[in-house]
């Protein structure tokens, strides 16, 4: 078997993840329209807990993972209805400035916390890998991709089946509509926000499976999180996973075949390209 | 009188929806022309057609003689075409009279000049004392007025007007009419109109152009049209008995 | 400008000229770096607060202008100046062909700003591979006589390059002004407020914003070569960074955008209030506290006076007329 398909395969593996990261972005850029340029900020905070979590209480990341994303949850809701909700009517730039100020707060706050060097969690598996065949499956990598589609699954069946994710749906396509139909949007759009906030501190909770964290992993994350919402299309679901699956790939081979510290070249300029030729990503509306 | 603006045949299409339907009417050189119909007849778009904001599916609209469809506005600006918008868009930041000024830059290129031409057309307007005031403080009517003379300042052969009276009072239409009346009269500006305010058509127009699903239905003075039967039809429906 | 202003200004402007005579070394240093972020602000500021493009990419020009002035010098010996002046060029065609193609495909907003920073991105890591300008181990320039002041080598004191950057800083200023008096600053203004009014009226807005672009950026590229001769060393990790990208964008914001002594006001405070925050970081082992500082100033502006500080001080002052 070819060199390349495990970096093929452990990419495959690892975008899951990030398409789970990007999710969380999706619903809050998409929905709720702010350009959260704290996501990876906030995904980093996440990661952080989980590290505190299993210090205090031993916690294996996986049993964290809900209990990040509660914290998230809260965290972003609060965000949004204490604080962005006065931005909506604002010009555009003054939101980008204010999330731009928020990420600066949280780096330089866990900075200050944890001081400038990586952390990471111990786990028992850390080092074990599935074989299938002549495929070397990193142990690690599969718990994380697992939990990302898994919770990729639930949040599908949320705005699918539920009465809260079909309002957050109604107020995306038309918040006046949903506002004359009695929806409380505001509380929808806090709401929304909460839940790519949980999102993005699930998505950290794996991602720890496979990087360490330390207090200026958010802007690359960031970053990255807007590059595949903009590839696979602004609120898409499958978009989103594409996308993150796509990067995750063409890192692994970037890696493969030229070296490591280009993987993010190609994304990149994969951005640009899409933000040129078909801004709403392969499989987005146009806006 | 020769025309300034002639439209031939225009149609546009919006997926499927023909909104203008080979509609053609003439706007003489000097004369103040009123668009007018019942709401969704198409009066927005042909405005927005000859405004450069669409490009026709089919016809001309051809204005000195020079075929202008597709054309962006920044050109037809150039070309001799000034538009006001429905909705009026005052740079909010700038004063009143900094605001006629980046009009008047289109035909000034130094800012002396320009700022000359600016405070005419605020005189003009009734705007003078406002000139120092930054734009975001106007009232809805001086609102109304600076766009005007914000569009008059590029020194324009066809001024479009959309909709200048929504929301005014009676006596403000009365005012701005007035107004309109008389710098078409003093510098030979050609207008062009498109309104729901019956009152401010009837007084300023010298004939009207009546449209009705995309297409239109009627063209005649004032007194023609409001006697017309299927212009009253259309805005009142047919009497049955 | 009226009696007061001038007065003012006057004053300001004596106390910079005459400082370096008064401060010591380290406080000179810090002028500097105030200079710099005043300088660079301004720059930006033509772009953002008169033409309303929001770039969140600007270290992408800074950086341009800094490498090609300091590989030219490093390898081929090339006099400064023209390698400063080639550095402009170089920032001046890359900005323009950003601005050509995100204008050209209707790239505006937060994309057009995604787009500033994917291209910064992306040169940043091209330059980590960029052997021939060093790659991340760096670019060094050879540090000759630094106590004497060759202005035409940009070779000299830390002086030297304080009243260089202060000229330089004057020059943006006056440039400003020049612009924001002319049809091409109210034209851009426009273009801010509401750019299809804007068109409605003549403007052609694509060129106008194209100009607006490729002036910041060729200027910020001017700063970036000048610095580099002041720093002699450049890695591509701190000079294309996003944080310094946010670094020069923070000033302007503090400051107030769109006016012409925003960026000055908002560069003096936060350089002075940075500093502070760094050594009083440094005595108590606090690292971060300058970021915090910024990161904290940014969210109280955008929430409390978004126009900025320049614009209330200069209300409180009187030194106010006119709205800029």
């Amino acid at each position: 078997m070819p060199g390349w398909v495990n970096f093929v395969v452990a990419g495959l593996l690892t975008g899951a993840v990030y398409g789970l990261m990007a999710l969380g972005l999706s619903v809050i850029f998409g929905v709720v329209r702010v350009v959260n340029f704290a996501h990876g900020e906030m995904m980093m905070l996440a990661m952080y807990g989980v590290i505190l979590l299993q210090r205090w209480a031993g916690f294996d990341p996986l049993v964290s993972a809900p209990v990040v994303a509660a914290a998230l949850f809260a965290l972003g809701y609060a965000l949004q209805r204490g604080l962005l909700n006065r931005f909506i009517s604002r010009p555009e730039h003054e939101q980008f400035i204010l999330m731009l100020g928020v990420a600066a707060l949280l780096t330089s706050s866990m900075l200050m916390v944890f001081g400038p060097d990586a952390a990471s969690i111990d786990t028992s598996y850390a080092l074990d890998s599935y074989a299938l065949g002549s495929l070397i499956l990193d142990k690690v990598r599969v718990f994380a991709a697992s939990g990302a589609i898994l919770c990729m699954a639930l949040l599908w069946a949320f705005f699918r089946l539920s009465r809260t994710g079909k309002a957050i749906r109604a107020c995306a396509d038309n918040p006046v509509g949903a506002a004359v139909a009695g929806l409380d949007v505001n509380r929808f759009y806090a709401t929304a926000f909460g839940i790519g906030a949980a999102c993005v501190a699930a998505a950290g909770t794996f991602l720890l499976l496979l990087v360490d964290v330390q207090p200026y992993l958010g802007a690359d994350y960031t970053l990255l999180s807007f590059v595949i919402v903009i590839i696979g299309g602004l609120g898409s679901m499958p978009g989103a996973l594409l996308g993150g699956v796509l990067v995750g790939v063409s890192e692994g081979l970037a890696a493969y075949f030229v070296a490591p510290s280009l993987k993010s070249l190609f994304s990149y300029g994969l951005l640009i390209l899409v933000l040129l030729v078909r801004p709403q990503g392969l499989m987005g509306r146009r806006a | 009188m020769s025309a300034l603006l002639e439209l031939a045949g225009v149609s546009k299409r919006f997926r499927g929806l023909l909104a203008v339907d080979g509609v053609s009417f003439v706007i003489p050189q000097g004369a103040i022309v009123g668009l007018i119909g019942p709401n969704g007849a198409g009066k927005t778009t042909i405005f927005n057609l000859i405004a450069g904001v669409y490009r026709p599916d089919g016809g001309r609209i051809v204005f000195e003689g020079r075929d202008i469809g597709g054309l962006r506005p920044n050109v037809l600006c150039h070309a001799g075409i000034a538009r006001t918008f429905q909705i009026a868009r005052p740079f909010g930041a700038l004063s009143v009279l900094e605001n006629a000024m980046v009009g008047a830059f289109r035909a000034n290129a130094s800012t002396d000049a320009a700022r000359i031409r600016a405070r005419e057309v605020l005189e003009r307007l009734g705007l003078a004392e406002k000139a120092n005031v930054p734009a975001h403080g106007l009232t809805l009517p001086e609102r109304r007025r600076l766009e005007v003379a914000r569009a008059l300042a590029t020194e324009p052969k066809l001024l479009l007007l959309d909709e200048a009276m929504a929301g005014l009072r009676p006596i403000e239409v009365d005012a701005m009419v007035a107004t309109l009346a008389a710098l078409a009269r003093e510098s030979g500006l050609t207008i062009l109109l498109t309104e729901h305010v019956m009152r401010a058509v009837m007084a300023l127009s010298h004939h009207i152009v009546v449209v009705h699903h995309g297409q239109k239905i009627c063209v005649g003075t004032p007194e023609h049209v409001a006697a017309d039967a299927r212009v009253i039809e259309c805005y009142f429906g047919r009497s049955t008995h | 400008m009226n009696r007061r202003q001038g007065l003012a200004l006057a004053l300001a402007g004596a106390l910079l000229v005459a400082a370096p005579v008064f401060v010591g070394p380290y406080l000179l240093s810090v002028l500097i770096v105030f200079l710099v972020a005043a300088y660079l602000g301004q720059c930006w500021n033509i772009m953002m607060g008169f033409a309303g493009q929001l770039s969140i990419g600007h270290a992408l020009y800074y950086g341009l202008g800094a490498y090609t002035a300091a590989a030219l010098f490093a390898h081929f010996g090339t006099l400064p100046w023209l390698g400063v002046i080639l550095g402009m060029a170089v920032a001046a065609l890359v900005a323009a062909s950003i601005a050509a193609l995100s204008f050209r495909f209707a790239v505006t907003g937060v994309y057009f700003a995604l787009l500033t920073i994917a291209f910064n991105e992306f040169t940043r890591i091209l330059f980590e591979h960029f052997e021939w300008v060093g790659g991340t181990a760096g670019l060094f320039l050879h540090v000759a006589q630094i106590n004497a002041t060759d202005l035409v080598h940009l070779r000299g004191s830390p002086g030297m390059f304080y009243y260089l950057l202060l000229a330089l800083s004057a020059g943006a200023l006056w440039l400003s002004r020049a612009l924001l008096r002319r049809r091409i600053g109210f034209y851009w203004l426009a273009i801010r407020e509401d750019e299809p009014a804007a068109a409605a009226l003549g403007i052609d807005t694509f060129w106008m914003k194209l100009a607006a672009v490729t002036l910041s950026g060729a200027l910020t590229a001017l700063g970036g070569g000048i610095v580099a001769f002041y720093d002699n060393n450049l890695y591509p990790d701190t000079i294309f960074a996003t944080s310094r990208s946010v670094e020069i964008i923070t000033a302007p914001i503090i400051g107030g955008m769109g006016t012409l002594f925003g960026p000055i006001v908002g560069a003096f405070l936060l350089t002075t209030m940075g500093e502070a925050m760094t050594d009083f970081g440094a005595e108590f082992g606090v690292p971060g506290l300058k970021q915090w500082l910024y990161g904290g100033a940014l969210v109280a502006i955008v929430l409390l006076q978004p126009a900025g500080v320049w614009p209330w001080v200069r209300d409180r002052l009187g030194l106010g007329e006119g709205l800029r």
